[in-house]
């Protein structure tokens, strides 16, 4: 112990960020060893490459295409829904602004997946709805839940924008509604960029949920489609290759989120 | 009668308990120049915000052209338009080029034509010096150029008034003779003007009339040659020379 404390601060770094590393090493070479060993059972589990094979090209024509088209609906839904949401949080009437904050915090407040399943399945059999189009029924309440979450973002990005752009524009003679659609949701949009394309990226993989209530084959996403492939073949390959499916859009996503971040950190 | 192009009668504006404005009474004809002058926080800007009702007044009642524009009837984008605005900081809108800041109200509000619209705005922009910068966004123009751009965006509605706030307040020295320049030329054209500024040569140089107001009231109005040199009113010397040994 006297010998710990005779080190300099420095030098101790040095050596936890050793021990650190020489760690993180061993558990990494322990890990790929235990693989490597039994190459052969893991692959069968996990990577089997003709189980892989076949799960092309219905990966990417259906699957992918679909978790991208939830992805689209959603947020478009959610991006109207929220735009609606943070008009309102600014009123300045205060019964719009309540109506505002319980939407938000309603559709908050209960998971996304109850959501789902009240809209795409309870809803529908207590009422006798049947929806048209392949994707309604997930889209819905995927694009309600995420206008909540978008809607603070939103606001803030309305509420970045200086004071004095909304006065010259309505001292031209433009209305409220003309300065915001011309002169402040510009600004706002480009503020908020990077964090709607976090937000993105989180509906992305929300939209494994809707896999809870059936789709025609037409209509299956990413998640269904392999949770699918796994009981046809009771091996868990075709769930770890979607995996990396995901992985293969989300990365690129969040790499540009950040690469925008720092961008506008840097025009400020 | 011709009426005049503001009457300002008893106007009375509070924030919460804060009485900023305590009764103002005046006119401006049409083509008059008339200079605010006063110290800091006498509610000389809320004066100006509340002719074109960027605030609404508390009481009173404020007359464009004969028009009550207090009353509960008067739909204010209609009194707007026609009243240009000059801000201290400018206010451009930074997502567009000096001429699509030009164009953006005459398009949406007076629904001109692009042809049109950019038409007015290059003629604008000529007005102004500004011709070869029409392209560039606002965070490429000096402070002086940027002021230019909002003097002839408000120009581009083609108002029959125009309310500077300071307009030269935000800028570095060297780049105060351009603004004031444009002000003067409109000034020469005819224009109605209501113009706030510490620029007290520029107030003697091409004001009709000059009003000194402190306190939320017009303590002193007259011809410059009056109030700027021979004021009436202890406050009125008082605040003079402030402002000219700042000057110096
Ligand atoms: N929106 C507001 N809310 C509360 N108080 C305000 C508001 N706008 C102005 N005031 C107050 O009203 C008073 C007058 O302000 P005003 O801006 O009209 O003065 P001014 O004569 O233009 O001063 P300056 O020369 O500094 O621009 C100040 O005390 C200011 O703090
Ligand atoms: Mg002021």
């Amino acid at each position: 112990m006297n010998w710990w404390r005779s080190l300099s601060r420095r030098r101790r770094g040095e050596i936890i960020r050793i021990v650190i590393y020489v760690i993180f090493g061993l558990l990494v070479a322990g890990l790929v060893g235990v693989i490597a060993s039994r190459w052969d059972i893991v692959q069968d589990a996990l990577l089997k490459p003709d189980l892989i094979k076949g799960l092309f090209p219905e990966i990417i024509t259906i699957a992918l295409k679909n978790t991208i088209i939830f992805t689209a609906l959603g947020f478009g839904g959610g991006l109207i829904v929220g735009l609606i949401l943070a008009l309102m949080k600014i009123s300045p009437y205060a019964p719009i602004r309540w109506m505002s904050t319980v939407y938000i915090e309603v559709f908050r407040g209960i998971p996304l997946l109850v959501w789902i399943l009240l809209i795409g399945a309870a809803l529908p059999l207590a009422l006798g709805i049947r929806f048209t189009g392949l994707y309604t029924k997930g889209a819905i309440p995927l694009g309600l839940v995420a206008g909540a979450y978008m809607a603070e973002t939103i606001r803030a990005g309305i509420e970045a924008v200086p004071r004095g752009q909304m006065e010259a524009a309505r001292s031209l003679g433009m209305s409220y509604g003309q300065a915001m659609s011309s002169i402040i949701l510009p600004q706002a949009f480009r503020i908020i960029i990077p964090p709607l394309t976090n937000e993105l990226v989180l509906l992305l993989k929300d939209t494994s949920l809707v896999s809870a209530v059936g789709f025609t084959a037409q209509g299956v996403e990413l998640t269904r489609f392999v949770r699918n492939a796994v009981q046809d073949n009771a091996n868990a390959t075709p769930m770890i290759f979607g995996g990396m499916v995901y992985l293969f859009v989300t990365i690129p996503l969040t790499q540009l989120a950040r690469v925008m971040e720092r961008r506008a950190a840097r025009a400020r | 009668m011709s009426e005049a192009a503001v009457r300002i009668v008893d106007l009375h504006k509070s924030f919460g308990d804060l009485e900023v404005l305590k009764g103002i009474d005046f006119e401006v004809q049409l083509g008059e120049v008339v200079c605010i002058i006063g110290p800091s926080g006498s509610g000389k800007s809320t004066l100006l915000r509340c002719v074109n009702r960027l605030e609404e007044p508390t009481a009173g009642q404020i007359f464009i052209e004969g028009e009550d524009i207090t009353h509960p009837d008067c739909w204010v984008d209609d009194v707007r338009r026609n009243i240009g605005m000059v801000f201290q900081r400018f206010n451009l809108f930074p997502h567009l080029t000096a001429i699509e800041n030009l164009m953006v109200a005459q398009r949406k509000v007076l629904n001109r034509s692009k042809d049109e619209a950019e038409k007015v705005a290059m003629a604008n922009l000529e007005r102004v010096g500004l011709v070869d910068k029409a392209h560039e966004y606002p965070i490429n123009l000096s402070g002086g150029q940027q002021q230019r751009v909002a003097i002839a965006r408000a120009l581009s509605m083609e108002p029959d008034m125009m309310l500077f706030d300071e307009a030269t307040s935000a800028l570095d020295p060297e780049l105060v003779g351009e603004v004031l320049s444009v002000m003067r030329q409109l000034a020469e054209e005819g224009m109605t003007m209501l113009v706030v500024t510490h620029e007290i040569g520029f107030a003697k140089g091409v004001a009709d009339r000059v009003v000194f107001m402190d306190e939320g009231i017009v303590m002193e109005e007259g011809p410059p040659s009056q109030v700027l040199v021979d004021p009436r009113e202890p406050r009125t010397r008082e605040f003079l020379r402030a402002v000219l040994e700042e000057g110096i």
